[in-house]
């Protein structure tokens, strides 16, 4: 294999600090060299002046391992939800779902919490580890007693896997589909407290305090639960948090005439809520950006917006949207790259997110400034999404994985 | 009764610029005063011998419940046929949704079949809505979840308004499970816009959060709440909300919030009582005041309805009609 030389681009790479203009070079899959030296007469040259060079995305929490999707993102590495058909939570299912993103896209699943993401008994979170997960996680909702969630991390804390949880109180929240409020009640939708995400944030910080384990909040998405979560960081507790795009640019008002693309879990909130997302991202208390990708099909999304499955394809806009705060002056460039590479690949202890010399060459260079207006219809698989029309700026032109050019836009 | 056109129309404008009737929520005052004056020539009607008009001569209207329903299907059963239509039932029981169709895929079959008219009731919130921009004629919602049901709010309102002489500063009370209640939310709004003043009164867990924002007077007591009201409309308690999930027991709401004599005392002398049916006796209205014809308007409202829903399914299929100054919304 030719070895590869990416030159003229600003090379920004999170977890080092690097922020200029260099060229980077790439063989026998990993990165070879950053600098300012020549490339070598027999590399294939690609052209980044006007770009940006970076590592490839990590997405944290997928519950789909899409590569068409992530490679128009920008993403060469997923965190997969245990979340499948079925759940991941036997060793033999997550060493399946690890090989299934091949070669496309880097899948690392995390293992179901409890047998059949039931709430109820642990699954076998050691072997799974042995089997190739990366951490745990309780899937699309939280572990109701509060007995088998503090047993849960007392028990990963050995294996040192990092527990990632959905917090909603599932009592609270059950049969909810909005945040309570005027909104809600205007359209009649069965809807849940804002501050059933703050009891759960509340317990399973202090259940992560109690046994010193390792807690990442997938999303935290009002200001209650971020004010909890930023005090808790701050005494010292191994808690993170993460959000999705849909929590600091949409509020409770994107379900207008019952859109369920808009029909989102945990619910959209409060533009109270929504602004406490940005500052919250803003001052590091959520270090991890995450497209929450979540494809759909036709049968699950129209329906009436109570009957419709949560979630959204956020895959190929995550980058686009994330860089939203950096034109809002949330973020620096840098900051906002190193929720999608350097600080999911640390939680995760995941190779990649990184450009340092002898890391997998996974990478992407992008257009910071290119525009282009969010179409549902031309995304590579479901197009439900709730920023469909909106206008953004920020657009991937190449993605590599493990050395390869895997797309082109 | 004869009303003189509101101004608004008087000054030109379209009395009801609308395709489908989906909610309260998306009409000007004076387009829900142009239906309750529309209605006014259909009590005259029913009340008649002949109870017939042929307008709707040719015309296929499928009423399409999902969710069970008695009254309010034959209600406009019977306003379609007074109306001359071709009036098709489609239940939840035998219908295709059993089988495991989409809602969409019936909402299409029901369009290939060239209804003019489909009136629909199911159980989710927006499920009307979204039914209506599949399909190529005026949809009228029967009920939909707990977002609307905007016959109901007509057909009370007339009923006031035949019985009081107006709505404008009347008070009137909402009591018993508004969290789970369309009629409430559409009776809000209408009642509302059209310058009554409108009280809720239930126990907190039947209210839905914020409730106060759209424009109500909340009390969780009975016998404030009904203090000086002209109006008192019970809604229905379903008993299976009654066994320790939003309410302790039966007897426990009927000793705070049900109507009682001495309760209605509270209000004023010539209170109008009023219950969307059907009515439980005992549980959320004590049946010597439901028997009241002085002061219960309970079967006048039924009586309303049925004028109300030809009011509407005139008014919607004028346009298909091509009715003269009824062009396309």
């Amino acid at each position: 294999m030719r070895p590869l030389a990416i030159t003229g681009a600003r090379v920004i790479d999170p977890a080092s600090g690097r922020d200029g203009v260099a060229t980077l070079l790439v063989r026998d899959r990993v990165i070879a060299g950053i600098g300012s030296n020549a490339p070598p007469s027999d590399a294939e040259i690609i052209d980044g002046s006007g770009l940006v060079l970076a590592p490839g995305l990590i997405d944290t929490g997928v519950f789909r391992a899409d590569p068409a999707a992530c490679h128009a993102g920008g993403i060469t590495r997923v965190v997969l939800m245990p979340d499948q058909r079925p759940p991941l939570d036997d060793p033999a299912l997550v060493a399946f779902a690890q090989a299934m993103g091949k070669p496309g896209v880097w899948v690392h699943p995390l293992v179901a919490a409890t047998r059949d993401l039931a709430g109820q008994e642990l699954a076998e979170i050691g072997l799974g580890q042995a089997a190739g997960a990366v951490g745990v996680a309780t899937g699309r909702g939280a572990i109701a007693s509060s007995a088998v969630m503090h047993r849960l991390l007392s028990y990963s804390r050995a294996f040192g896997l990092a527990v990632v949880t959905h917090a909603e109180d599932p009592a609270l929240t059950a049969g909810a589909v909005a945040t309570e409020g005027d909104y809600a009640t205007r359209l009649g939708l069965a809807a849940a407290p804002a501050f059933a995400e703050s009891l759960a944030v509340a317990r399973d910080i202090r259940l992560a305090e109690a046994t010193g384990a390792r807690l990442h909040i997938r999303q935290v998405t009002t200001a209650e639960g971020i004010a909890l979560v930023r005090d808790a960081r701050a005494r010292g507790v191994a808690v993170t948090a993460g959000v999705t795009p849909a929590h600091w640019l949409l509020n409770e008002t994107a379900v207008a005439g019952f859109r369920s693309f808009a029909r989102l879990s945990p619910p959209l909130r409060s533009d109270d809520d929504r602004r406490a997302v940005e500052a919250g991202i803003a001052d590091g208390t959520i270090t991890i950006i995450a497209s929450g990708h979540d494809p759909r099909t036709q049968e699950d999304k129209r329906l009436p917006f109570a009957d419709a499955k949560p979630g959204m394809a956020g895959a190929e806009t995550l980058l686009a949207l994330a860089l939203s705060l950096v034109r809002s002056g949330a973020l620096t460039l840098a900051q906002a790259l190193a929720t999608m590479t350097a600080a999911p690949a640390a939680l995760f202890g995941l190779p990649g997110g990184t450009l340092s010399v002898g890391s997998p060459a996974d990478l992407m260079l992008f257009d910071e400034a290119a525009p282009w207006r969010i179409d549902g219809d031309r995304f590579t698989g479901a197009g439900n999404t709730p920023f469909d029309g909106l206008p953004v700026a920020g657009r991937v032109r190449m993605t590599i994985k493990g050395g390869e050019l895997v797309w082109r836009g | 009764m004869k009303h003189a056109p509101h101004p608004a129309i008087a000054a030109g404008a379209h009395p009801f610029p609308h395709s489908h009737l989906l909610g309260i929520g998306a009409l000007q005052p004076w387009e829900m005063l142009f239906l309750l004056d529309e209605a006014e020539q259909w009590v005259d009607l029913n009340r008649g011998r002949s109870k017939h008009d042929n307008r709707l001569a040719g015309l296929t209207q499928v009423n399409a419940f999902f969710e069970n329903s008695t009254r309010t299907l034959l209600s406009f059963e019977i306003a379609g046929k007074r109306l001359g239509a071709d009036v098709v039932n489609l239940g939840v029981q035998g219908s295709s949704v059993k089988k495991g169709e989409t809602l969409l895929d019936t909402a299409l079959t029901l369009n290939a079949m060239h209804p003019d008219l489909i009136v629909i009731r199911h159980g989710s919130s927006g499920a009307v809505q979204l039914i209506a921009e599949k399909v190529d004629c005026p949809v009228l919602n029967a009920g939909d979840g707990r977002h609307e049901h905007p016959t109901q709010a007509l057909l009370d309102a007339l009923t006031i308004r035949r019985r009081k002489g107006r709505l404008e500063g009347l008070t009137v009370a909402i009591c018993g499970d508004i969290l789970h209640s369309r009629v409430a939310r559409s009776n809000f709004q209408l009642l509302g816009s059209l310058g009554a003043k409108v009280r809720v009164v239930a126990p907190p867990t039947l209210l839905p959060a914020n409730v106060e924002q759209l424009g109500v007077d909340v009390f969780t007591d009975m016998d404030k709440g009904l203090a000086g009201v002209d109006v008192v409309m019970m809604l229905r308690l379903q008993t299976e909300r009654m066994d320790g999930a939003y309410v302790p027991s039966t007897r426990e709401y009927f000793r705070f919030f049900g109507l009682t004599e001495a309760r209605l005392a509270h209000a004023a002398p010539d209170v109008l009582v009023m219950h969307p049916g059907p009515m439980n006796r005992g549980v959320e209205i004590d049946g010597s005041i439901a028997n009241d014809i002085v002061r219960s308007a309970v079967t006048e409202q039924v009586e309303m309805g049925v004028a109300v829903r030809m009011a509407c399914l005139d008014v919607l299929t004028r346009t298909r009609r091509e009715v003269a100054g009824w062009p396309h919304p």
